[in-house]
């Protein structure tokens, strides 16, 4: 068993040291990923609230007029584990949100039990589980080790589509498209939405392009898993508890058969 | 029950005596847990226990799973986020139910090779051996249909890819599809049977994993060296075996306890590593992804699937001689189908009168050559097919075909195998006596 742990923790070292080549787009074409330092990474990663608020700031300010987010219940911006938001805050901003009531058939302000509105341009997609259902690092050639060891990367990516805007446009059967390093293809129907100091957080925080991007990015990842602190711990617990579990059943099956193995110790 | 001489259940109480005459349930479950085990058993024996432990945990997370979730594809999709932001607990309820399936595989997937390692299937275990390819194909029907009810864009389309494959059937192939879909396409009656049925299977498996117990029981533990154990008297069997409890037990248990450290890590840190990210967008009829590609323990019969295009000359050949009948697509879905087969009749393709392959010094090349032929076809299913990759499955579904159809039977014939230990107790001594020990060799865990 020491031997086949040692291979392992050798296949490790080499597939740690291998060089990761950027990340490959399906067409084959190269597409610009940048890998960000999120908080939220790895077994002990959190989100950072404050981030997830100005993110939250952006999305409201920004994409939220064409996108919507229609899984995400308002009132999960003051679970713990998100936003944080007080319960007065939760219930403001969903009063600024409108709904069609289904019993009334009336409008309304929405209420923390509602979910955020749904994409209200036809062709923007809802983003509630954008950062799951995108793919930063792939390969080399399929074999997982970029996504091991930095992620599958859908974060990284929403950060780099909206930061690595080329400044190119082109028109194309009456519609214009603007051309994008991380986008597949190159061109994304999307004109950029941010701009260097398009929002003014509280905070103070900067706000050009690439922070402001990264923002949003944390926030949809909460959006699309809130309850990734929560797993990690249950996770981590579970890890630990096992861990010791296995220990004293390694030491109670180690005495249990030391008798019929001979040599050790007799045992009881 | 095994045939192995042993102390059987005697009802000790008045009570267990009136209850002994009416029902010897008692006596079942003792005879079951104290059943005499080949002492030599090593690691690779521990993995039955952890498949039963992740059907268990697939039942009872499955069930309440059921509780939340809509089958219906207007409500399939939202249900799931339900479950994963509203219902509590219920991000980890689902994500164990996903990796568990995946853990499920990955256990049955070494338990059938170390079974192919050891020579398990060979007489008289062959109806083990079927019943256990039985469980394995219930398996993938239930993991085929569960993962469709997601309702994301991999479990429409890989429901449309794999119910395709009966519509390249000649002649009934369109009917039969239609009559499994409930319709024309993929759309709400697939869900809805799918979901029927996907409820249903675990539980014909249950059945079929009583009966798997009750065979091997039946004949006894294989083991390691691949000599049965001594029943000429209770004393030499003695000597070759130990009870299941409390020994097998507690290190099924440790070895269970040590898979869930690596299950639970992978649940809480990275749940979504193994899936597929277009399953988190909503089914749509009308976009096809541009990959279409199984979950990965379907990868090396995928591959199977795809390595037969119309470039063949096998494939060319039996369309040639029957008059157009097998297709390109059709000769896919029988080499895959095909490649199962040969897998279950094993028993009778296995010409060697050697068990286990310790003692087969040819054998085992081949054996890991076909080991790593299936992590090569698990792979490369889950590339494009195109280029070099399906030249890669092309070679490594034909050494599929190879292993069980040539060589298996040839080796019989051409090996010569090494000395076997003559019994389970020399064998145990060798490894672990104290002679062993003052070697330094010999773990547990070859």
């Amino acid at each position: 068993m020491l031997r086949t742990l040692a291979l392992l923790v050798a296949a490790a070292l080499v597939t740690a040291a291998a060089p990761a080549p950027a990340a490959r787009a399906a067409g084959g074409a190269e597409r610009v990923i940048t890998d960000v330092a999120f908080s939220f990474e790895g077994p002990f990663g959190r989100y950072d609230a404050n981030q997830l608020q100005r993110g939250l700031q952006v999305f409201t300010e920004v994409c939220s007029g064409c996108h919507g987010l229609k899984y995400v219940p308002l009132r999960s911006l003051g679970d713990p584990g998100g936003p944080g938001l007080a319960a007065a805050e939760v219930r403001a901003y969903a009063a600024l949100l409108e709904i069609e009531d289904p019993a009334t058939g009336e409008f309304r302000p929405r209420q923390p039990t509602d979910s955020f509105p749904g994409s209200s341009l036809e062709n923007a997609p809802d983003l509630s589980l954008m950062a799951k259902a995108r793919v930063g690092f792939e390969g080399p050639y399929g074999l997982l080790v970029n996504p091991f060891l930095r992620g599958i990367g859908g974060p990284e990516y929403i950060a780099s589509l909206l930061s690595h805007y080329t400044g190119e446009e082109k028109e194309e059967a009456g519609s214009l498209f603007y051309g994008n390093a991380s986008f597949t293809g190159g061109w994304v129907a999307m004109a950029p939405p941010l701009s260097d100091g398009q929002v003014e957080f509280a905070d103070g925080a900067p706000n050009d392009v690439a922070a402001m991007a990264e923002d949003v990015a944390a926030f949809l990842t909460w959006a699309a898993e809130p309850k990734m602190m929560a797993r990690k711990q249950a996770g981590l617990t579970a890890v630990l508890f096992l861990v010791l579990l296995s220990v004293l059943l390694y030491l109670t099956n180690k005495r249990l058969w030391a008798p019929h193995k001979g040599g050790a110790r007799t045992g009881s | 029950m095994s045939g192995i001489p042993h102390d059987h259940y005697e009802p000790q109480s008045g009570a267990a005596r009136w209850l002994h005459r009416r029902l010897p349930v008692v006596s079942l479950i003792h005879d079951t847990i104290m059943i005499p085990t080949p002492k030599n058993l090593n690691w690779m024996w521990i993995w039955g226990v952890v498949l039963v432990f992740c059907l268990v945990l697939q039942i009872v997370t499955g069930i309440v799973l059921a509780m939340h979730y809509t089958p219906h594809i207007a409500m399939a999709f939202a249900s799931v986020e339900h479950i994963m932001r509203d219902v509590n607990g219920g991000h980890m309820l689902r994500y164990i139910h996903q990796n568990g399936a995946m853990f499920f595989f990955a256990a049955v997937y070494l338990h059938i090779f170390r079974g192919l390692y050891y020579g398990s299937y060979k007489a008289p275990r062959e109806v083990t051996w079927i019943i256990g390819m039985l469980i394995y194909l219930a398996m993938m029907a239930t993991a085929f249909m569960g993962y469709v009810l997601p309702w994301g864009q991999m479990s429409f389309w890989g429901a449309t890819v794999i119910t395709g494959l009966f519509g390249a059937i000649p002649g009934i192939g369109a009917d039969l599809q239609t009559w499994l879909l409930g319709g024309p396409a993929v759309d709400n009656p697939t869900l809805q049977r799918f979901f029927s049925l996907h409820y249903l299977l675990p539980f014909i498996i249950v059945g079929l994993v009583i009966v798997h117990v009750w065979a091997f029981h039946t004949t006894g533990n294989g083991n390691p060296a691949g000599v049965e154990v001594r029943r000429g008297a209770k004393a030499e069997a003695g000597k070759d075996t130990l009870p299941f409890w409390p020994y097998f037990v507690i290190k099924d248990l440790f070895a269970l306890a040590l898979v869930l450290v690596l299950f639970f890590a992978v649940v809480g840190f990275m749940p979504n590593f193994m899936g597929h990210p277009d399953n988190y967008i909503e089914a749509n009829p009308l976009l096809t992804p541009t990959h279409i590609v199984p979950e990965w323990y379907f990868l090396p019969f995928y591959a199977i699937l795809r390595a037969y295009t119309g470039e063949v000359w096998a494939v060319q050949l039996a369309q040639f001689v029957s008059f157009g009948i097998v297709d390109a697509k059709f000769f896919g879905v029988l080499a895959m189908f095909g490649s199962m087969l040969v897998l279950a009749l094993v028993p009778w393709l296995d010409t060697s009168a050697v068990r286990s392959g310790r003692y087969r010094p040819m054998f085992r090349w081949w054996f890991w050559l076909f080991a790593v032929d299936f992590v090569v076809l698990t792979w490369v299913g889950s590339r494009p097919a195109e280029g070099l990759y399906a030249t890669i499955a092309l070679i490594g579904s034909a050494y599929w075909f190879l292993y069980f159809l040539v060589v298996l039977p040839l080796l019989g014939v051409l090996e010569r195998p090494l000395p076997a230990a003559a019994t389970i107790e020399e064998d145990f001594r060798d490894r672990h006596g104290p002679e062993a020990r003052g070697r330094g060799a010999g773990t547990p865990a070859e």
